[in-house]
């Protein structure tokens, strides 16, 4: 992470403020964006406050390389009474994520929109898409739980709006947006009830004040009911199995740049909250804690592992396929925290970055191969590696990742959580991966086939290449998944960081 | 029973809980759902109003110290409980869960709005706002349109 501070010249007084400028500059990008008087316009601003966004990221980054932990008082006014922003060694790795992968997708969507979004959309897609990277970016900088509900809920309406969006394509949008609205909105109170609870008991939302206080209240019903609402509402959010009904429909239907958006981060974002209350306001070691991690997160994540794996082998829909496989993925980077040490976190998180770029770039990938044609299913893409081969090139390469070929991020993270589940003892969980992978082994080949040796259909619509500017980012994302396989010293580095801010309240 | 006579506010808040996650499952038809959705939303705003709420305290607007109101507010509770929980001789509730749930009741707002939006959408898509009859009609075409292919 040192090596970013390097990376990085702001002037001091950008800096100072970086934290909320993370937030607020694709904020005021969103209301910008829907003003704009064309859709041209509203890339070019999306573009912009994306990559203002990484640029802040950087700073904040080099910043907490520097102090371990950045502070920002909102407006000046302090905790307990302010609301204070706090982004430690992890809020910095996601940041940094978040922001990347939504300057990626904001280049992406310039091309992918016209042929997936109506024209009149266009400006509020953009406004969609800046207020969901805004409310991410917003979840994973707060150290305020109720302020984190409420960035995961501007996020999460901008979202529901943008998988609605799909509904050009394929009309199927629009009740898989309902559900995914449903289910969300669901989780999301799950979750205020659950830090209503936690505040009845400490008198505070501010999460480090919180975990101070609730350090001695480990025996109180209310406490634990208040831990296992949060639990149940971030899994609905994170799409843990079994509370994942909603993601298939959501990034089946959804516009491909959204789905490449939010298999890449959304989730992942309430992973990373899910991650922060049970190592960081509630503490591992604490008996119902540990339980939950142990005799719930454990056994869901591995079930998700095998079951939706399974799913993906034999769904038909290649972005169901992904989808599925989504679903099972989260179940991997599940089983890292689930593992509850210092080593099963970071390589939880390991394997976060890691799928984190391959899906992005495989949804992305799909997206490009279909922005002249719908195809859907597997035959739709037959003879795609000769119509379309250079996305077919990165999607095959953010592929391999996905099955865990050696030399890519993808058998690195996984090998990570091998190493981390032995030295737990924990011989299942190697298993449990072993044949997930085997079933990925499976689906892959399966769209592998359809690509490189089937014969397209006679008269068939085909596949076509995409244009450049779709093609640069897709190509950069699956390009990573190949070169951290083989130097993955930043990646490591910032899943190191990440776990041990994670961990450092208490040790 | 005395507990739960004593905690009725709590009763209230679980059993609109309820029943608002009962009618967003067991209905089929769209806009019910969203109905549900927005009692089991709501509901969590009484739960933390009733968390906020302090015995015999009043709306957390400073008083003046010594003023008549404050004494008449002073007169009405018990002298040991406002030398326990007064603050310049004046009880108040807690302001912060009111001002939380402000905040929530915007976002449900919002929330509810995306979703009767997405209801009209689909209800222009389909002619229908019934879940399963949107069902049928996708599982009727899906095949068909494959076989086209």
């Amino acid at each position: 992470v040192i090596s970013f501070a390097s990376l990085y010249a702001a002037p001091p007084a950008l800096l100072a403020h970086a934290p909320v400028l993370l937030v607020a500059g694709p904020l005021i990008g969103a209301a910008a964006a829907a003003l704009a008087p064309g859709s041209r316009w509203a890339w070019m601003i999306s573009v912009a406050a994306s990559i203002f966004a990484v640029w802040m990221a950087l700073g904040v980054t080099g910043e907490v390389a520097r102090l371990g932990v950045v502070d920002y008082f909102v407006g000046g006014f302090a905790p307990p009474a302010g609301i204070a922003l706090r982004i430690d060694g992890l809020g910095a790795t996601m940041a940094l994520l978040i922001s990347f992968i939504g300057a990626a997708v904001a280049l992406y969507s310039g091309h992918s929109l016209k042929a997936e979004v109506r024209d009149r959309k266009h400006t509020l897609f953009q406004a969609g898409f800046l207020l969901c990277l805004a409310g991410l970016l917003g979840l994973v900088s707060t150290g305020d739980a109720f302020n984190a509900f409420v960035f995961l809920e501007i996020s999460s309406i901008g979202t529901y709006a943008l998988v609605a969006l799909g509904e050009r394509r394929d009309r199927r949008a629009l009740p898989a947006a309902f559900n995914y609205l449903i289910m969300g909105t669901i989780g999301a109170t799950f979750f205020v009830i659950g830090v209503g609870f936690m505040y009845a008991a400490t008198g505070t939302l501010n999460m480090a004040d919180m975990a101070v206080r609730l350090a001695p209240l480990g025996d109180s019903r209310a406490v634990q009911a208040g831990f296992a609402f949060v639990f149940v509402g971030l899994g609905l959010k994170a799409a843990m199995f079994p509370l994942h009904g909603w993601l298939p429909g959501a990034y089946g239907y959804g516009p491909s740049a959204i789905t490449a958006f939010l298999s890449a981060t959304a989730t992942k974002a309430a992973i990373y909250l899910m991650a922060r209350f049970a190592f960081t306001i509630f503490q591992p070691d604490e008996a119902f804690v540990h339980g939950l991690l142990a005799w719930v997160l454990a056994p869901l994540a591995g079930a998700a592992a095998v079951i939706c794996s399974l799913q993906a082998a034999f769904a038909n829909d290649v972005r169901r396929i992904l989808a599925f496989s989504s679903v099972a993925q989260v179940g991997y980077i599940l089983l890292g925290l689930a593992l509850g040490t210092i080593g099963g976190v970071s390589a939880g998180l390991l394997h976060l970055l890691s799928h984190a770029l391959m899906k992005g770039a495989l949804f992305m990938a799909v997206g490009a191969a279909t922005l002249a044609v719908n195809a859907r299913t597997l035959s739709d893409f037959a003879g795609a590696a000769r119509d379309a081969p250079w996305t077919v090139a990165a999607f095959t390469m953010a592929a391999a990742s996905l099955m865990g070929v050696p030399l890519t991020f993808g058998f690195l993270s996984k090998w990570r959580l091998i190493e981390a589940a032995l030295a737990q003892e924990q011989a299942w969980v190697v298993a449990v991966i072993a044949v997930s992978s085997l079933l990925a082994l499976i689906y892959v080949s399966r769209m592998f086939e359809a690509m490189f040796l089937r014969a397209p259909a006679q008269g068939a619509p085909r596949v076509k290449e995409a244009p450049i500017g779709v093609l640069a980012p897709l190509l950069v994302l699956s390009g990573l998944c190949i070169w951290f396989g083989i130097d993955a010293s930043l990646p490591e580095t910032l899943a190191d960081a990440g776990a041990r801010a994670l961990f450092g309240a208490q040790r | 029973m005395s507990f739960l006579a004593t905690h009725f506010n709590y009763v209230a808040v679980v059993v609109l809980l309820m029943s608002g996650l009962y009618i967003v499952f067991s209905s089929g038809n769209l806009i019910r759902r969203m109905i549900g959705l927005a009692i089991f939303q709501t509901s969590t705003g009484l739960f933390y109003i009733t968390l906020a709420k302090v015995y015999g305290g009043t709306a957390a607007i400073i008083v003046e110290p010594g003023s008549e109101t404050a004494q008449r507010l002073a007169a009405a509770v018990d002298p040991g409980y406002l030398a326990q929980h007064g603050v310049g001789g004046v009880v108040y509730s807690n302001p912060l869960p009111h001002v939380l749930i402000l905040t929530a009741i915007v976002v449900g707002v919002a929330t509810l709005a995306v979703g009767l939006a997405i209801a009209v959408r689909v209800r222009e898509a389909y002619g229908t706002i019934e879940a399963e009859e949107i069902a049928e009609i996708d599982s009727q075409i899906t095949p068909a349109r494959e076989a086209e292919r």
